[in-house]
């Protein structure tokens, strides 16, 4: 990260002085032991606690706290619930952290024009649930969605098993209110489909945090399909698997999710949660279909003649809503699973062309001899992103570095496969050293212009996205060790 | 009017400078202010299909590769543009078969699918652009799934030319339904046949378009369209039974028809100032309301009223704002293009906003002519 300015914290008393008269009450957080709860979020190799915590409860005292940072050089992290898995909410010792928990309702439900607007602080799954009596839901379910915030989940563009077919974030939006840095209250699109002018919505989404602090959201709500069910394939080589993914596809049908597990990666699962995945199989897919019942029982038969004509070796088809959970649970498991087969692993995040996938993992399994260390692979086949989990030992001397320099080479061939270095977790401060392997100096600069004209000063979540000219040595990734994941209650696939 | 051949042609033209104006097909050159100062910078070299992989649903193009042969290309796999893209010499007249790909981003075209399948930015992947320094750069990717970097492709969808020359586009496809089934109730006034259109989306059945026109064959008639694979059309169709009375089928020329008349706002007299008004669509039929002597019809289920009238700018303009939305002039006589702004006007701080991200792209303003 950046080096911390000794000017500014030099000036820590004012600077927490001057946001007490801001937020009353408890709402600043200055003691060191308080601050120690920010000092990371999910991606826990790197911890820093912030100069000072503020939880801000309305929109004008988050334009007063941004404002008077802005005036007075002060560098403002913002936070949802620290779930990122990229380090986005990673605080600076020179900044203030702007935690937005306390903006925690839901302020509107329309079924009429199918939208809820919400305070960012609201958790992804509280959306779903409090529509789901009237039969609708919010469709963009990242893995940590009991506990991520919708404000996070615009910061990073959240995605899910579901985004195949229900889209990111970024398509399930419809508005937000933003607060620049400048402390100026904006309203970005709104409860109709489209706004006029430039798409600044579009580009507010998946920013990271670098360009405005969310105070208000407007998503689109859908309809709860009537079923869903779901086919567990076996194949005798992943080149099979593969290519069933890819005739589903071409058959015209877009699964509802679609996921794959290497021989490893199966393995690992059954012998975490015993629900009967075949362990003779090279690749294990789960394809999950919904909407009517006669349009998943027809999709059900195209998939399985399609799984057939791919030599697929074993089919289970769900007959009811608990043995398509039971198909689930092993995927849901491998995380946690990979935790039995070492005591640390880092969980990667790229996408490449799906029909790379054989030659991906083919030169994954030549990198994993050449750094000696172990990798299983989960996949969401349908959309191309790869989550390889790199197994070491972070107690053995240099592991960890080798464990980095094998994440960063499997990111280097998603890349030049034609790929990119993330799907869904973000760049943050994990990826930001690899951003050149994707980007020019043009195609960076020109990213940041667009963050210099919402943020001349660079206040907002700096050390995040692009590279620093002096650049940490280290490349991280989300280390669990010892099987203690950050949130361990945290689904995570 | 100038005609880059290759993009070190276009870097240099934009790194030159002066006051240029962007044209692929000029099938919406009617929309904005006339701009007789303006260089044309002729985009049309930059045509051809770049790579396509119909199983990984991702399509490369030239951003001038007509339209027509973009949907064409796709349609013979068995695939489509999802937002449903159309060309505008339906309604500004001119030869049908210009429009470009890259138009249509650069002017986020969508149609009647666009309720349910998402906007032109739903769909742009990744980029090759110049920007107005001159500058090639790329953005977003080749793959459907990526949140490396800003989401630039988001911006540059609807800037209309105001940012960026673009020359190449990575767009996301998807497979064309094997089915289609339109069905229409007919007698609705506008409340009801926005409440029917409503209830039918709130259903689980799947409706891919929705849209109501005051006068069809002589009646009010508010048509629902399910798309699918044959069995489960049917089985959608029965959920719409009981929150839409009185539905029938059409024929799938009938169908064709009303569609085509909806993308293009067809029924709309052409003589009049032609408005294109997004609002949440349980608003739409106040905005009708508050402009007197109007033609219209709602696309979106409401949520896109195309609006004939030759009411003041200023009162419809208020009206769409009134309901939370916006207008923008599409089709209109030279005088009035030239007196009114095609596209809404924001509220002051936005407006500063986006003048500072359009100067992040082209700082000299080089694409700034007035036009919008």
């Amino acid at each position: 990260m950046p080096e911390p300015d000794a000017g500014v914290l030099a000036r820590r008393g004012d600077i927490v002085a001057a946001l007490r008269a801001i937020v009353p009450g408890d709402g600043v957080i200055d003691h060191a032991d308080a601050l120690r709860p920010y000092e990371s979020d999910a991606l826990t190799a790197y911890r820093q606690p912030p100069m000072v915590v503020v939880l801000p409860q309305t929109v004008e005292q988050v334009a007063a706290i941004l404002r008077w940072c802005h005036a007075n050089r002060v560098k403002v992290v913002p936070r949802g619930a620290g779930t990122s898995l990229s380090g986005g909410a990673l605080p600076l010792a020179d900044g203030v952290l702007m935690g937005m928990a306390r903006f925690n309702r839901i302020l509107d439900i329309d079924y009429a024009d199918r939208l809820a607007v919400v305070q960012p602080g609201v958790t992804n799954l509280a959306i779903t649930r409090a529509v789901e009596d009237a039969g609708f839901y919010y469709a963009p379910d990242p893995s940590s969605q009991i506990a991520c915030t919708i404000g996070g989940n615009i910061a990073e563009n959240s995605g899910g098993v579901h985004c195949l077919k229900y889209g990111l974030t970024t398509n399930n939006v419809l508005g937000v209110e933003l607060v620049t840095i400048e402390g100026e209250i904006l309203r970005l699109g709104g409860r109709g489909l489209e706004a006029q002018g430039l798409d600044l919505l579009g580009v507010v989404v998946g920013s990271e945090g670098l360009l405005g602090v969310v105070t208000e959201v407007t998503v689109r709500l859908l309809p709860k399909p009537e079923t869903a069910r779901a086919l567990l394939i076996g194949f005798p080589t992943v080149e099979s698997g593969g290519k069933c993914v890819a005739d589903v596809i071409a058959a015209g049908i877009i699964p509802a999710g679609m996921e794959m597990m290497d021989q490893p990666a199966v393995h690992a699962a059954e012998a975490f949660v015993n629900v009967g995945y075949p362990l003779d199989v090279a690749a294990l897919l789960i394809v999950e279909l919904d909407g009517p019942a006669a349009e998943c029982s027809h999709l059900i038969d195209e998939v399985e003649a399609i799984a057939l004509a791919n030599g697929a070796v074993s089919i289970r088809i769900s007959t009811d809503d608990a043995e398509r959970a039971a198909f689930w649970a092993g995927r849901k498991a491998a995380f946690p699973a990979a935790g039995r087969l070492a005591p640390d692993y880092l969980c990667m995040d790229g996408t490449i062309p799906r029909r790379c996938l054989p030659e991906v993992l083919t030169r994954m399994r030549a990198l994993s001899e050449r750094h000696g260390l172990g990798v299983i692979n989960v996949f969401h086949a349908g959309d191309g992103n790869l989550h390889p989990l790199i197994l070491y030992d972070a107690n053995q001397p240099g592991q960890l570095a080798t464990a980095e320099a094998f994440g960063a080479d499997i990111l280097r061939l998603c890349v030049e496969v034609g790929g990119v270095l993330t799907g869904e977790h973000g760049v943050g401060v994990e990826k930001r050293d690899l951003m050149p392997l994707m980007f020019s100096p043009a195609d960076l600069a020109q990213q940041s212009h667009v963050k210099s004209a919402f943020d001349p000063e660079l206040l907002l979540n700096p050390g995040k996205v692009f590279p620093l000219l002096h650049r940490c040595a280290e490349l991280g990734a989300m280390h669990v060790h010892n099987g203690k994941l950050p949130f361990p209650d945290l689904p995570r696939f | 009017m100038l005609r880059p051949a290759g993009i070190d042609d276009l870097c240099a033209i934009l790194a030159a400078g002066g006051a240029l104006r962007l044209r692929g097909g000029g099938s919406k050159d009617g929309i904005g202010a006339e701009t007789p100062g303006a260089t044309v910078v002729d985009m049309r070299g930059f045509a051809g299909i770049v790579d396509y992989d119909p199983p990984e649903l991702v399509l490369t193009v030239g951003a001038a590769t007509p339209l027509a042969a973009v949907q064409a290309l796709v349609a013979g796999q068995g695939q489509m543009l999802a937002f449903d893209p159309f060309d505008h010499a339906a309604i500004l007249g001119g030869a049908p078969g210009q429009a470009t790909i890259g138009g249509v981003i650069a002017a986020g075209i969508a149609g009647p699918a666009r309720l349910s399948r998402g906007a032109a930015r739903d769909h742009l992947l990744g980029f090759t652009a110049v920007s107005g320094r001159g500058e090639r750069f790329v953005a977003g990717a080749k793959v459907v799934k990526n949140v490396t970097g800003y989401d630039l492709p988001k911006l540059v969808t609807g800037s209309w030319g105001r940012l960026v020359a673009l020359t190449e586009l990575t767009l996301k496809v998807l497979p064309a339904p094997r089915a289609q089934q339109t069905w229409v109730t007919t007698g609705l006034d506008p409340s009801a046949a926005v409440a029917a259109m409503a209830r039918a989306l709130g259903a689980p059945a799947e409706v891919t378009a929705a849209a109501h026109l005051p006068r069809w064959n002589g009646a009010p008639a508010t048509a629902i369209r399910l798309d699918g694979f044959p069995g489960s059309i049917a089985a959608r169709a029965a959920m719409l039974g009981p929150v839409v009375a009185g539905l029938t089928p059409l024929d799938d020329t009938a169908a064709a028809a009303l569609w085509l008349a909806v993308r293009t706002a067809a029924p709309l007299p052409a003589e009049r100032p032609l408005w294109r008004i997004i609002v949440p669509a349980s608003r739409a039929p106040g905005v009708v309301a508050a402009i007197p002597n109007a033609d219209w019809l709602f696309d979106w289920a409401g949520g896109l009223v195309w609006l004939a009238s030759d009411s003041d700018a200023a009162q419809v303009r208020q009206a769409a704002a009134a309901a939370g939305g916006h207008a923008m002039l599409v089709r209109a006589s030279a005088a009035m293009r030239a007196a009114v702004p095609a596209l809404h006007p924001q509220p002051a701080p936005l407006a500063q906003l986006e003048s500072r991200v359009r100067r992040a792209f082209d700082p000299d303003g080089v694409f700034e002519i007035g036009r919008f």
